[in-house]
């Protein structure tokens, strides 16, 4: 899998990644039984198992019963993942102790590099509220899955590489259910309404 | 080319707050140049700018070279479906009349092979290369990983 991926990504063109990793979330959610093929699963029926930036297992069922913002991400990444990491620094600085109960979790598209350590000085950085999930590149697969999220890595020219990834913030509410989807940079005044309405 | 850059460069005669220096080149000025501290040096720095074009013709930026990395180069964040990509910038308009930034997000410069991580108060030379206007260089300043910009509001401008 991955190696297929590496090959087809070596033919270069950003146009053909982005086409196959749509190609490999049409293939996967067709055995996939349950669940609406583009939106997140509900996160009681999420299957993942991965490992936060402190080195405890982290698995979905730990999240049910508290709201959850989750995006996916790689600290390898200086301009879109800082960008959105303020952002949602930001919205928890307006929301004050009223997120405190909110489970706010960057998850790794990146887990060669991003190991808990790497993501510990990362989310340092950041309100403490927020942290960092990384696992195999198996789960990692397996959460992105769960989340309907898509990412590719992109070889560069000096045999270094960067990701691209869904960029979106997901919002569940406490019961689990998908809420909604903050779009990169969303405007605070949109984000912190929708973050409000699944803390209650 | 020095000594004409020096010459141009109003600012350095009078001391200007954090990322707030103002360079010119041509017709093009270069303003709030700044980065963002890195966590050690494996991982990229970026490279913010903004540049007003006060001329008559049109311009590009095509470049950057920075001692401060092996690597440097243009890259625009884009969001296609949902999904964030980073594909190199060839080419970043400067149109007549207007005010193109760099900023977090959007187009960036992207310092790969950093020659030592950047700590918040550091600043570095960035030379910047347009199509018309030639090569200018920049101080970037380093702010800290989670400025937004530099705050320019007591620089007196
Ligand atoms: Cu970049």
């Amino acid at each position: 899998m991955q190696r297929r991926r590496a090959v087809i990504l070596g033919l270069g063109a950003t146009g053909a990644a982005v086409a196959f990793m749509l190609g490999v979330g049409a293939w996967r959610t067709r055995d996939r039984q349950r669940g609406n093929a583009l939106l997140p699963l509900p996160v009681g029926d999420m299957d993942w198992d991965l490992t936060d930036h402190r080195g405890q297992p982290v698995r979905p069922l730990d999240w049910v019963g508290r709201p959850v913002m989750a995006f996916f991400g790689f600290t390898w990444c200086p301009d879109v993942c800082p960008t959105t990491l303020n952002d949602i620094s930001l919205w928890l600085e307006e929301l004050g102790p009223d997120a405190d109960r909110l489970v706010v979790a960057l998850i790794t598209v990146d887990p060669d590099r991003d190991t808990p350590e790497a993501l510990a000085d990362y989310v340092s950085n950041f309100d403490p509220r927020i942290i960092g999930l990384t696992g195999s590149a198996e789960q990692v697969e397996k959460a992105a899955a769960d989340f309907r999220v898509k990412y590719a890595r992109v070889p560069r020219d000096d045999g270094d590489y960067t990701m691209d990834h869904t960029a979106g913030v997901f919002l569940f509410h406490p019961d689990g259910r998908f809420a909604s989807i903050i779009d990169f940079h969303e405007d605070r005044r949109f984000a912190v309404p929708k973050i409000r309405r699944t803390l209650s | 080319m020095k000594s004409l850059f020096l010459s141009t460069a109003l600012l350095l005669a009078a001391p200007a707050a954090f990322a707030c220096g103002t360079f010119t080149v041509g017709d093009l000025t270069i303003e709030h140049a700044w980065s963002k501290a890195t966590i050690g040096a494996d991982r990229p720095a970026v490279f913010y700018v903004e540049i007003t074009n006060g001329g008559s013709t049109d311009d590009a930026l095509i470049g950057i070279t920075t001692p401060a990395a092996t690597m440097p180069m243009l890259h625009e964040t884009v969001v296609t479906d949902g999904i964030a990509s980073m594909p190199h910038a060839m080419s970043i308009p400067v149109p007549v009349g207007e005010t193109v930034a760099l900023s977090p997000g959007a187009y960036h410069g992207m310092l790969m092979g950093l020659a030592t991580a950047l700590k918040e108060g550091d600043r570095f030379p960035v030379t910047l290369t347009f199509e018309n206007a030639g090569d200018v260089t920049v101080d970037a300043d380093v702010l800290s990983l989670r400025a937004e910009g530099p705050d320019c509001s007591d620089a007196g401008q």
